[in-house]
């Protein structure tokens, strides 16, 4: 099945089976996201694609596109709402960009630019997370871990290996290491693997190649997360 | 000297004067003063107020965070952090300063020479030239820079544009005026490109004729006020900092050298992985910034002072011309081999900054520093020390790492605690030679604050330990007799 949905007035041909997010995405509408990845199975966590459907909030990446729909993505009460769920993604962690070396190349900052985010408006829980600095290529930093699960899904799906996992709710979540230790240096994890490279924040990192790509030559020094993200996504498509 | 002024003998019943904050000083710092009957000085401090304890928490982060993290220390001069980690850090990945390559070496110092222009240009001119043109106890709505772009303009405004082009060398070098990145460990991760070099060059004479002429300013104002300048906060003390091998001046990597007041040499291209041996730093309990000295004269005589003073003392010579003809009149200005006078601080900084705006022309035509062969590694190691002369002094960077590339231990010691008790002995000494006996108003007492200001003091750089100062916590009943005592040590014991 095929057909067009609405989205702020444009009108997006989808095909079957299609997403909202990836029928928007290949027609060149952005809806800021950091849980979805093109070619992973969606997860829907983060809400930030949260769109109205037909006057329903939804996620735009876990909702299905059927003809007609009437999508709003642009407004000020959606604007609002996400910015509000990334406000409360850095206060929930320790996101101290200034020192952080995935500034500058990082999802998370990149769309709280987009959204226009000056303040973290909540209180910080200035969390105690550790960090798992085992492995000898690759770190953990828990403190910038946003739940994402795309490591996890990328460990599974991609890799065959299944490293990760999220365990806790609420406010005791949290990712953990498939190793009897619990640390990375006893899971099977490589350099190579796809979730080795995955984190859109600083939260897995591949050792000893921080603040080597100069301020300037950043993937958002020179372009918007959307713009990224459109080109990105839509070349993955093609593949 | 004046240290009997450090420790009232009876501090009851004296008259307590505070200047607090100290302004025009990077940080928050404040002087107290206690006054018998008679307004005679009994006892004269420079406190430090605030906490920055970064010491304790880069550990426990990796090493490469530490160029990026350490720097947020300071805004005025990151660079100094920045650089000073970077040195500590190429040593973890195994990189001797011998075997960093030629163009990461260079545009380090280009990177260096831009931070120590720009912080001395906003040093003597946003902060000081307020004090020496308007007159240390003029009026208060006049010791601003705006005030001088007022009265003196071409002054102002060179001050202004002389900083903002050491800034523009930061940022072609690191990305940002404050806070880029650019050193890594083992290198740089950029080269400057040919238009950011032509960018650079284009302004280079002006910059280096204006640093010429800001030398001229400071000996016309030093000399038209003697022997004022020559006694005002002056003090005897030991010099310490870096020198090149031949004995040049040095602002980025070279042994220590350390003279008495007398000029003879202490130590002389001391190796400064070696600084434990040769400096030990003293608790005080009435001040959160330590006292360092150097150990093998001991507490009482072995501190010393750092920065342009100390340097333009100690070297031999600076290697560009315009520097060292300034720095030979510098040094004749003095009847004896070391120049003790306070005041003479900001004419050995302007010198030097002389000297940074020759040094970034001679860079800018070195075409290593569009090279991009910018890094070198080595083979592991677990401990690091880099070594610096920040605009205020020298600053040291150590640092150990665990199997797991992971901060175990870190020690800082920044220029301005250097000049700790420096700058104590030249408050002391302008309390009983200039306020002493007399009613104190608040232009005597920004006196105080010259005296403090000429050292250029980072209050905020200089307060980064943490867990370390003893502390004493007393528990006195309605009547003032102690009821309960508590006494932590520097080791961290408790002592009921």
């Amino acid at each position: 099945m095929t057909g067009t949905i609405d989205i702020d007035g444009q009108s997006i041909p989808f095909e079957d089976g299609q997403t909202i997010i990836e029928a928007a995405t290949a027609a060149g509408v952005y809806i800021p996201h950091l849980c979805h990845r093109p070619g992973y199975t969606p997860h829907g966590s983060c809400k930030l694609c949260t769109v109205k459907v037909n006057g329903r909030n939804c996620s735009a990446c876990t909702f299905p596109a059927t003809d007609g729909q009437t999508v709003i993505n642009n407004s000020d009460e959606l604007e609002q709402d996400r910015r509000r769920i990334t406000q409360m993604l850095f206060v929930e962690g320790n996101h101290m960009c200034p020192s952080c070396e995935k500034s500058g190349n990082c999802q998370l900052q990149g769309v709280a630019y987009h959204l226009n985010m000056l303040d973290n408006h909540y209180p910080h829980f200035y969390p105690r997370r550790e960090m798992d600095a085992s492995h000898p290529d690759i770190l953990i930093d828990h403190n910038r871990c946003i739940f994402c699960n795309l490591c996890v899904r990328a460990s599974k799906e991609k890799d065959g290996k299944n490293v990760f996992g999220i365990a806790g709710r609420g406010i005791n979540k949290r990712l953990i290491v498939n190793s009897p230790s619990g640390q990375l240096k006893d899971s099977n994890m490589s350099i190579e693997d796809c979730a080795a490279h995955i984190c859109p924040t600083g939260a897995i990192l591949i050792k000893r190649t921080g603040y080597q790509v100069p301020i300037g030559q950043r993937i958002y020094d020179q372009k918007h997360i959307s713009e990224v993200a459109l080109a990105q996504e839509n070349a993955h498509g093609q593949d | 000297m004046y240290e009997h002024l450090e420790t009232a003998q009876n501090p009851a019943n004296l008259k307590r004067v505070v200047v607090d904050p100290v302004s025009r000083v990077e940080g928050h710092g404040k002087v107290t003063l206690l006054l018998d009957e008679n307004d005679k000085v009994q006892q004269a401090r420079l406190h430090i107020v605030e906490f920055r304890g970064f010491e304790k928490f880069i550990q426990g982060r990796p090493y490469w965070e530490l160029p990026v993290l350490v720097q947020r220390l300071c805004g005025i001069c990151p660079v100094s952090h920045h650089l000073a980690a970077a040195k500590a850090i190429d040593q973890l990945v195994g990189v001797d300063p011998a075997n960093l390559p030629p163009a990461a070496d260079k545009l380090r110092r280009l990177l260096h020479f831009g931070q120590v222009l720009q912080s001395h240009a906003l040093h003597f001119f946003h902060l000081s030239s307020p004090d020496l043109l308007f007159g240390f106890e003029s009026d208060i709505g006049k010791r601003n820079i705006i005030a001088v772009l007022g009265d003196y303009p071409d002054i102002g405004l060179q001050g202004v544009k002389l900083r903002k082009y050491g800034q523009e060398v930061i940022r072609m070098v690191s990305g940002k005026r404050v806070h880029g990145t650019g050193a890594v460990a083992g290198g740089m991760n950029k080269a400057l490109s040919k238009e950011e070099r032509d960018y650079l060059l284009r302004d280079i004479e002006q910059i280096i004729a204006w640093a010429d002429a800001s030398v001229a300013l400071i000996k016309k104002v030093h000399t038209a006020n003697l022997p004022y300048y020559d006694d005002f906060a002056t003090i005897r003390s030991n010099y310490l900092g870096l020198v090149k091998p031949n004995g040049a001046l040095e602002l980025y990597h070279g042994g220590i050298r350390a003279k008495n007041d007398k000029g003879e040499t202490i130590v002389d291209h001391f190796d400064y992985c070696n600084y434990t041996d040769l400096i030990r730093e003293e608790v005080r309990s009435w001040s959160y910034m330590k006292f360092p000295y150097l150990t093998s004269i001991g507490k009482a005589d072995g501190w010393y002072r750092v920065g342009p003073l100390a340097r333009v003392n100690n070297c031999d010579f600076i290697d560009t011309p315009l520097a060292e003809a300034a720095r030979v009149d510098f040094k004749q200005h003095s009847p004896e081999v070391m120049v003790h006078s306070t005041l003479a601080f900001h004419w050995a900084r302007l010198i030097e900054l002389l000297h940074c705006a020759e040094s970034i022309n001679t860079l800018l035509h070195d075409p290593d520093v569009m090279s991009s062969d910018l890094i070198a590694k080595g083979e592991k190691r677990y401990e690091g020390i880099g070594v610096i002369e920040a605009p205020r002094g020298t600053l040291f960077h150590h640092y150990q790492v665990d199997e797991n590339d992971i901060v175990t231990k870190a020690n800082l010691i920044v220029s301005t605690t250097s000049n700790n008790m420096g700058m104590n002995e030249s408050v002391r000494q302008v309390a009983a030679e200039y306020l002493s006996g007399r009613e104190l108003t608040e232009p005597l007492l920004n006196n105080l604050e010259v005296a403090i200001r000429a050292y250029d003091p980072c209050l905020s750089c200089a307060t980064h330990a943490v867990g370390k100062m003893p502390l004493q916590l007393e528990l006195l009943d309605a009547q003032g007799d102690m009821i309960g005592r508590l006494v932590r040590h520097s080791d961290g014991s408790f002592e009921h």
